[in-house]
């Protein structure tokens, strides 16, 4: 017969609560992990408060040019050009007129929402680009200012903007292209697709600023800005393509026979039954997409446009205010972060909405 | 009462025929394109002649009388353009495999590190793809080539490592080994060292086949491809001795010197790149579902077992497109040197070839071949790999 013996009771564990057991676990679980924490925690020791002490505490923050005494940042360097940064060299009294269409994009965005008829919104989308055109280029008893003038964020928003909606409609037809039946629409589709995609931006940009205007009869004169213009929305087009050929490829067969056998003609069909339900589902890569584009609106100031990077240049051209670079980079940085970040945060909540997966 | 007639087969008219309708829309496309491209072409050689531009590729056996910062071969002034074209394709190389290395490297690190236990590196993995992914890579080369590079000492007062290392406001400067004649023999030892080891692979491969035993094949590989071309290097005397750079006036002479266009481009672009494979590779082993790694362990497999035949074997299938796709961007962001004036395909071909010639047609498309070709290469090697990894299937 066995004999069983009894086993002393194990001692309770220690707290499953509690800082300590928190560090324990997430910070010292092994040897190799407490050197990471350590050197972890070194790396920031060394990198947070100097950085801190530049940009805040050792910080100036208002006086004039001749008054810095600390060692850190100037800000009132970026204080003094603002006005360039944001506007370039824009007529200072007309400033209101960018105001006044940021207002209207604000305010679009907000009853955008709230409609539900068709109409409306198609009337909102089509007045948009022309209110805000006319408005910052003038027409119509405003002012006329010249592109030469546009400049810093909202030459970098005119450009972001314009090469996201008018890449957009192109990108999509592009993607019917290549899902296309017909072999040779699917050819030329994928031509410009990879032939775009393959090269730089930067190489695009030289084309449409150097070799474009040779396309065209002489007189037919097109803007600088235009030009980049063009570059900018081929360029997205075939990103935007690619993006909404992926969601395209997603929608089940099934949805295209059902959309047939309804007798829908193709532009129906895509239109009412395949493009709404792609587009949902590519919104996160979109966006992303958008993101890329908002970045990359920085290579025109290579072709001579003056963005807000390259307003960094140039306001420390100015011989009262030589050797700001280093505020004016930061000050640029904080404002791309902003807005790249805020659109990727935007983005993964979409995608976590769409996602029903179980994880 | 009416009477139902049988549906006769239906009358299609010619034009509501899908069949022709295709065959006219394409053709309605093909005449569109073609008008345009002769529109185009048309426009464009008459505006050629009128402004006098040459045309051909004759430019590229004429002489380009710049000079350029930094070849990797022999280059002066009195060299073509067709030379220029070819410096500033390998500098081109350069910066990008220096990138692509140290982005891997970073990215591999930081993505790994995102998935950490630990509370600290996964929350400072997390900052740094965040921060550096939502920068433009334009302004990062700007900031660290004009703010960070520029801010360093003069060569006067460099900062030094190890007595051989420079590092100040007009580059890097490191030793360079010079190689004498007997430096061949190590050369041969280490092929032959390599053959070997790929014999020694796979002769361990057929033995965990038949006997299930494992052979340590990394390490024992890693030895003799150290030791057999160390071993020679020692006996036939040393062969090679290092040359280090002399400060000499203002500046430094001798050893290689990598220079800030260089440094900065190759370091922005790997620390922005790096933030893309990190993503790729932390989204590839978060693809690997749970369950492979609990029925790894219920089978009794250790840990490292675990990782590198259950997990990374399905993680590298999501990781290595994206990765690749990846590189592909580092390469072609490469071109925005032109904003710092490093002297690659776009800064000196496109730019300085340019302005000198006047001949956009062409320069322009030769550089676009180039980055086209490196695409369609990459694409090429994606499909070989895709259906490499592909699972397969019984």
């Amino acid at each position: 017969m066995a004999t069983y013996e009894k086993v002393e009771t194990r001692p309770a564990p220690l707290g499953t609560k509690g800082i300590i057991y928190w560090a324990k676990e997430n910070l010292f679980s092994s040897i190799l992990s407490s050197i990471l924490t350590i050197i972890s925690f070194y790396l920031m020791y060394v990198t947070i408060p100097p950085l801190l002490d530049w940009m805040i505490f050792d910080a100036t923050w208002s006086g004039t040019k001749e008054e810095i005494t600390k060692e850190g940042a100037r800000w009132i360097f970026i204080f003094e050009k603002f006005n360039q940064f944001i506007y370039g060299f824009y007529p200072e009294e007309l400033y209101w007129r960018p105001n006044l269409a940021l207002f209207i994009f604000v305010v679009y965005v907000i009853i955008f929402k709230k409609i539900n008829n068709v109409k409306m919104k198609a009337f909102i989308l089509i007045s948009f680009p022309i209110i805000t055109f006319t408005l910052v280029s003038g027409g119509l008893g405003l002012e006329h200012v010249e592109t030469e003038k546009w400049g810093g964020l909202l030459l970098t928003i005119i450009v972001a903007s314009v090469g996201i909606i008018a890449s957009f409609p192109i990108g999509i037809l592009f993607a019917l292209g290549r899902q296309s039946n017909m072999p040779i629409i699917k050819t030329l589709s994928v031509i410009y697709i990879e032939f775009i995609r393959g090269v730089p931006l930067i190489t695009l940009l030289f084309m449409s600023s150097v070799i474009l205007p040779l396309f065209f009869p002489e007189g037919m004169d097109f803007d600088k800005l235009l030009r980049a213009l063009i570059g900018i929305t081929l360029f997205q087009a075939a990103y935007i393509a690619e993006v909404v050929r992926g969601g395209l490829q997603a929608i089940p067969r099934g949805q295209y026979e059902a959309a047939d056998a309804l007798g829908l003609t193709y532009w129906k069909a895509m239109g009412l039954i395949i493009l709404p339900q792609a587009l949902k589902i590519s919104i996160p890569n979109i966006v992303g997409s958008f993101i890329s584009l908002f970045k990359d609106t920085t290579l025109i100031l290579i072709i001579g446009l003056f963005d807000i990077l390259a307003m960094v240049t140039l306001t420390n051209s100015d011989t009262d205010w030589l050797g700001f670079e280093t505020e004016g980079y930061v000050f640029v940085t904080m404002i791309y972060w902003l807005i790249c970040f805020s659109m990727s945060k935007y983005a993964k909540s979409i995608e976590d909405k769409f996602n029903t997966d179980h994880k | 009462m009416k009477k139902h007639k049988r549906a006769k087969q239906p009358q299609v008219a010619f034009y509501n025929n899908p069949e022709n309708r295709a065959i006219i829309y394409q053709l309605i496309a093909l005449v569109l394109i073609f008008l345009v491209t002769y529109f185009v072409i048309n426009n464009m050689f008459i505006n050629i002649e009128k402004r006098g531009i040459n045309t051909g590729f004759d430019f590229l056996g004429s002489e380009a009388g710049f000079g350029i910062l930094q070849s990797l071969i022999e280059y002066d002034e009195s060299d073509t353009h067709g030379k220029v074209f070819i410096v500033g394709l390998l500098n081109t190389i350069l910066v990008s495999v220096i990138g692509i290395i140290f982005a891997t490297i970073i990215g591999l690190l930081v993505g790994i590190g995102r998935l950490s236990k630990n509370f600290m590196v996964s929350k400072l993995s997390m900052i740094y793809v965040e921060t550096f992914r939502n920068i433009p890579i334009l302004l990062q080369i700007l900031f660290w080539y004009n703010v960070v590079l520029a801010s360093l000492p003069s060569p006067k007062q460099s900062i030094t490592f190890f007595d051989s290392i420079f590092f100040n406001n007009r580059g890097l400067y490191i030793p360079r080994p010079i190689l004498e004649s007997g430096f061949t023999a190590v050369i041969i030892a280490f092929i032959i060292a390599l053959i070997s080891v790929i014999y020694l692979s796979k002769w361990a491969s057929k033995k965990h086949d038949e006997t299930g035993k494992e052979f340590p094949t990394f390490w024992v590989s890693l030895g003799i491809l150290i030791s057999a071309p160390l071993f020679v290097f020692l006996v036939s005397g040393s062969p090679a001795t290092l040359e280090i750079a002399e400060l000499k006036g203002f500046n430094f002479r001798g050893g290689w010197t990598l220079i800030p266009e260089l440094l900065a481009l190759a370091f922005a672009l790997s620390i922005y790149t790096a933030t893309y494979i990190a993503e790729a590779v932390r989204a590839g082993i978060e693809a690997v579902p749970k369950g492979q790694k609990e029925a790894a362990s219920a089978l009794g497999l250790k840990d490292h077992i675990i990782l590198k035949k259950v997990i990374l074997p399905q993680a590298l299938r999501v990781i290595i497109p994206p990765v690749i796709n990846q590189y592909l961007n580092l390469v072609k962001n490469s071109s925005l040197a032109t904003a710092i004036g490093y002297p690659e395909l776009v800064t000196i071909f496109s730019g300085t070839s340019l302005n000198q010639v006047g001949q956009a047609i062409e320069i322009i498309l030769m550089t676009m071949a180039v980055y086209l070709t490196l695409s369609i290469l990459i694409s090429i090697l994606m499909n070989y790999i895709n259906s490499r990894m592909q699972i397969k299937e019984r």
